[in-house]
């Protein structure tokens, strides 16, 4: 099925200079194997097309079930000198958790989905 | 077995210092690590201090210690805090006023020397191109423009101080980290070289150094932030850390927020670049091989880091003054609330257009739509916004500019489309600031060091 990220995982971002950095995490074991194989840099620089000038960058961190991406490039020069009201990048990781990815049906932690 | 309870001080300058008193007075903390100090908080401080040369430190840290300190003395809580910015001097001399006049005693150190922005062409002569470590650019481009220029201290002088019997440490730019790192290799005597020891603080500093992030703050997910218990007292949290470095990751009982294998792995990556390679001053981490053992109840056992040697350069980050900004907004309620800003966001580009003025970028943004969002927001509901505010803004080398841009705006109210909101004055020019990160060789750094200390009597 597919789903939003952000009924598999959850996520942080943070702003370095130019650069924008999310930390992604899936709840258990098995939906890490969903992330390992659907967030790939090239899914990634399709996801934030547009925003990220530069290259992204990925490491996954199977000791937390994590995956580091870097998005280069994104953050108009730097928080200083950013004209958006994101100009922390804080909400990168939200835009992130939007991104749809092809999971299995019996997931055990599947954030229920809610009528808007 | 010996251990030392670190507690998280300050996240950034600004930051509430309430719950630091949980910590002290019921979280058993022999340090409270607070950190003062984001990337940009320098050039807050530069302006500050070109008002008033005997400013430029973070001002709350003289309230907080005048707050937390009868606690903290009666049990022998040592303090070390970023606070003193571009005045790690001035600082102190404000903090020991407020120490006299309530007749406190306490050893107060400063440690400088972190500031190059006098030693750029000595830094040049002796080989160091300060290129952009990005871009590679000349900092020739920006030197007459710059506004700060500050060097990543390590925990080295801040142990020693401690050495020296400080209860409180003041310090400028620091690695943020390091503000936790320093106590516990002066506490257990860790080795400078000892570079898994030397991992295991600076993964317990970072994990402190952004306050209640690291306990279940801003927990970045849908559905689980609600159930994080009670916000408005959440704790801030606290590393209780033995000799090999490993520790219990915890909050002080009857606080609110959590710690959990989710909420500090968030922290764990936070601002981070390559996980395998996280460099500060003192070593270079490996997250790859780090354990974190969720007991439940708020209390992560944290074991297995890995250090590699520190490397031989220190960062350096400076600001330069980079254009101005000029900012507008209008708000329009449902009917076509988007459209109506969409149709202002025109009006107001052919205005510019027609002044001719001298405008480098534009940003235009839709709050209640796409201000945060960016392109990943959902257009489903776009055309059927009970309400929406256009929000824009400019980049300029002009300041005139910048303030006129905001002037455009409320003029719209009269003349433009209908039911509008939020007329409530014209924002000025706001300065922008580049950042110039760089490196130079930690000797011809390090010998600029200083570490002086006060006793008040």
């Amino acid at each position: 099925m597919k789903v939003q990220l952000w009924r598999i995982a959850h996520a942080r971002s943070g702003d370095k200079a130019d650069r924008a950095d999310i930390g992604l995490f899936a709840f258990d074991a098995q939906t890490y194997a969903v992330l390992r194989r659907e967030v790939t840099r090239e899914r990634l620089a399709a996801h934030f097309a547009g925003f990220a000038a530069g290259e992204v960058e990925l490491w996954p961190l199977d000791n937390i079930l994590a995956l580091k991406i870097v998005l280069n490039g994104a953050l108009q020069g730097g928080a200083a000198r950013s004209l958006r009201m994101d100009n922390l990048g804080k909400n990168v990781a939200a835009r992130l958790l939007k991104m749809e990815v092809e999971a299995p049906e019996d997931l055990p932690r599947l954030v229920r989905e809610r009528k808007p | 077995m010996k251990t030392i309870r670190v507690g998280a001080g300050l996240g950034f300058y600004g930051d509430s210092w309430r719950p630091v008193r949980a910590s002290i007075e019921r979280g058993g903390v022999q340090y409270i690590a607070s950190d003062h100090l984001s990337e940009l908080t320098l050039a807050i401080l530069q302006k500050d201090r070109q008002k008033d040369p005997s400013a430029g430190y973070a001002r709350d840290a003289v309230p907080m210690l005048a707050e937390l300190w009868p606690l903290a003395a009666k049990t022998g809580v040592k303090f070390v805090l970023n606070a003193g910015g571009l005045n790690p001097e001035g600082a102190r001399q404000a903090i020991a006023r407020t120490f006299r006049d309530k007749g406190w005693k306490a050893k107060i150190a400063t440690i400088t020397g972190d500031s190059v922005l006098e030693r750029i062409d000595e830094l040049r002569a002796a080989g160091e191109s300060l290129a952009h470590m990005d871009t590679g650019a000349d900092i020739a481009g920006v030197r007459s423009r710059l506004l700060f220029a500050n060097a990543y201290l390590g925990a080295q002088p801040i142990a020693e101080a401690l050495a020296r019997g400080a209860d409180i440490v003041l310090t400028g730019r620091v690695a943020d980290a390091a503000l936790t790192l320093g106590p516990l290799a002066h506490e257990f005597g860790w080795r400078w070289d000892d570079w898994d020891r030397l991992a295991a603080g600076l993964t317990l500093g970072h994990l402190l150094e952004c306050s209640g992030q690291g306990s279940g703050g801003n927990f970045g997910s849908a559905g689980e932030w609600a159930r994080i218990p009670d916000y408005a007292h959440l704790g801030y949290p606290i590393a209780e850390v033995r000799e090999d470095g490993s520790a219990l990751f915890t909050k002080p009982p009857g606080t609110g927020g959590r710690v959990s294998f989710d909420t500090i792995r968030q922290q764990l990556l936070y601002e981070v670049h390559d996980p395998h390679a996280y460099v500060s001053p003192d070593v270079v981490l490996d997250m790859g091989t780090l354990r974190f053992d969720d007991e439940g109840g708020d209390r992560v056992q944290i074991s297995g880091a890995s250090g590699a040697a520190r490397p031989a350069s220190l960062k350096i980050v400076a600001g330069y003054q980079d254009g101005w900004m000029g900012t507008g907004m209008i708000g329009f309620a449902w009917p076509e609330a988007y459209a109506k800003c969409e149709k202002s966001a025109e009006i107001i580009q052919a205005l510019v257009a027609e002044r001719g003025w001298a405008v480098e970028d534009t940003n235009v943004e839709y709050i209640g739509y796409d201000s945060l969002l960016g392109a990943n927001a959902d257009p489903t509901y776009r055309d059927q916004l009970n309400e929406c505010f256009l929000r824009m803004t400019i980049r300029t080398k002009d300041k005139r500019v910048a303030d006129g841009f905001g002037r455009l705006f409320p003029w719209l109210g009269l003349s433009g489309p209908p039911f509008v909101g939020s007329m409530k004055g014209v924002q000025p020019a706001k300065e922008l600031l580049g950042i110039w990160p760089a490196l130079a060789r930690r000797e011809l750094i390090e010998s600029g060091i200083q570490i002086s200390l006060e006793e008040i009597k």
